[in-house]
């Protein structure tokens, strides 16, 4: 476990060292803040103090935000050959990959803790639900979680950070979109089961307020889906090369 | 700790990088791996500090199995890879700091390894910097400083010299040794004149097997089983006088003049004979002048050549 956090703690330090931190940071709050305050049908209209608008906005800018932080973790250790490095260090796979999903984890809660001024202003505006701001704060750390999972496996396959931000963008759009899209087309059971596919429809309901177990679980399994194939990529290299 | 390999195999595919070698290297042993590129070292050091997983076979470290307890070996093992990979965004001090903590030395100690490290590695002057700011020497430096940093029982070092000056290789061989007297040191490296002088043992790899494994001594002594000699010898009345009463002598095989030096021959004796004694005692009866005798030694360059190429 000290070594998962060795690892994260310098994993982050790199990130506010290199800028990426604070670049991503400032995109991240522009764009949300952009749509969230001043653009379409903003915060303003719905008549309604909620932190809503924002949520159903940082659904698409974590989508685009995430594989900008995970694509170098892995493919660029093993572009400059440091993954040998660190895994011959008293580390194992699972280790590393864990080391790194804490660090962008951390990013991204230091990036929320930035949004808190959106929560304080709009409960100036009126009465709001602070329960459903908690639990739209908490489906977002959820998404954020399988979505860094993703994108460390995209990044795991590769080690060109292009081919893995891409890659973690397809993947992503997958459980965003096209498995909600489909499972409109779809009766019957096969047209549950892409509805339960679907990020949306778990991220929806956890930013409305509604927490079931069933959300849980999906957001964790697919997380530590992402995780466990990082590691058997990263792995592969005793069985062939 | 003692290092035990045994029966070691690693298949890339169809191809066996490493085919079934056995090997041992004890406590205090400095052991130097030579190979032509391609031969298996790097695989067999990859295996050895766990990063890889053999094909077949296993590798004993003071009592841990690569198999069972890679964690507790890896504690124990300081590894500068090939082409020494370092994060080139961070500062170096930041950089050894993290290496320490992630091989768990005590808080305490972390400021006092990292300082000896920076005095015995030569880094003073730079510690400041970035290590991608750093020249390909003090990188190399920087390298060596993360494997030693949390006083390992083995060392193993792929190509430890590259990139250093003159004066720098010194003081790292001398460093190397100095270590290697408590230690167990295994190092690869293509310059042979390295290999003698800090190795207290060579292993020869070809093709994935070991072809040689002694002292620089005794790998000479099999290469060599003759006496080779060269002389120059003044005074007489033609070459060719030379080479009739030589090789008349019993002890000696073989007589050939240099061609572009005069009155110069190369001299080979027979199998466990030395003509050294004789050839000064004939030149003294046929009064001629012995200016140069000299005993020519194999060249562990010749060794080299001679078992890795088919």
């Amino acid at each position: 476990m000290n070594e998962i956090l060795v690892l994260a703690h310098k994993e982050l330090r790199t990130f506010f060292d290199s800028l990426i931190a604070y670049i991503l940071i400032t995109i991240f709050l522009g764009m949300s803040g952009f749509f969230t305050w001043l653009f379409g049908s903003d915060i303003f209209f719905i008549g309604q103090a909620t932190l809503q608008p924002f949520f159903s906005i940082a659904y698409w800018t974590l989508f685009f935000f995430i594989p900008a932080l995970t694509m170098r973790m892995l493919s660029e250790e093993k572009r400059s050959g440091t993954l040998e490095l660190l895994l011959t260090k008293p580390l194992s796979d699972w280790q590393v990959v864990m080391g790194k999903f804490l660090a962008c984890l951390e990013l991204i809660v230091i990036a929320l803790l930035f949004t808190l001024p959106y929560y304080i202003t709009v409960s100036f505006i009126g009465p709001i639900d602070h329960g459903a701001v908690i639990s739209g704060y908490f489906g977002m750390l959820l998404m954020s979680a399988a979505l860094i999972s993703i994108g460390l496996f995209a990044s795991s396959i590769t080690n060109n950070q292009i081919v893995a931000f891409l890659l973690s963008l397809v993947i992503g759009v997958f459980f965003l979109i096209i498995f909600d899209v489909l499972s409109n087309s779809f009766t019957g059971s096969f047209g549950q089961f892409l509805n339960y596919l679907s990020l949306s429809t778990h991220y929806e309901s956890v930013s409305r307020g509604v927490i079931d177990s069933r959300n849980i679980i999906y957001f964790l399994s697919l997380g530590y889906l992402g995780l466990f194939l990082a590691e058997s990529v990263l792995s592969k290299r005793n069985i062939v090369e | 700790m003692n290092i035990q390999v045994t029966n070691l195999t690693k298949k890339y595919g169809t191809q066996r990088a490493v085919d079934n070698i056995s090997f041992n290297v004890s406590t205090g042993e400095i052991l130097g791996f030579l190979g032509p590129n391609g031969a298996g070292k790097t695989t067999t050091m990859k295996i050895l500090t766990c990063f890889m997983a053999p094909t077949d076979g296993d590798v004993n470290i003071g009592g841990y199995s690569i198999h069972e307890d890679a964690a507790e070996i890896k504690r124990r093992i300081g590894y500068l890879p090939e082409n020494n990979p370092l994060y080139l965004d961070m500062q170096m001090l930041d950089y050894l700091e993290f290496v320490a903590h992630l091989h768990g030395v005590d808080k305490n100690k972390i400021d006092k390894r990292i300082a000896e490290m920076i005095a015995v590695c030569g880094l003073n002057v730079e510690k400041h910097k970035k290590i991608g700011e750093l020249s390909k020497g003090y990188r190399q430096r920087v390298g060596l400083a993360q494997a030693m940093i949390h006083d390992p029982d083995i060392l193993i070092l792929d190509e430890p010299t590259t990139g250093l000056d003159p004066n720098q290789i010194v003081e790292i061989r001398k460093l190397i040794r100095e270590i290697g007297k408590e230690k167990t040191v295994i190092l690869s490296t293509h310059i042979l004149p390295e290999v003698e002088a800090t190795c207290d043992r060579i292993l020869i790899i070809n093709n994935g097997k070991i072809v040689a494994d002694g002292t620089s001594e005794v790998l000479r002594k099999q290469a060599q089983s003759e006496e080779t000699l060269r002389v120059q010898i003044l005074d007489a009345k033609n070459k060719d006088e030379i080479i009739t009463s030589v090789s008349a002598l019993d002890s000696v095989s073989m007589i050939d003049p240099v061609s572009d030096m005069d009155n110069t021959f190369i001299i080979n004796s027979r199998a466990n004979q030395s003509s050294k004694r004789n050839l000064f005692n004939l030149c003294v009866e046929k009064k001629w002048v012995l200016t140069e005798m000299t005993p020519l030694e194999t060249k562990l360059e010749d060794i080299f050549r001679e078992l890795t190429t088919n």
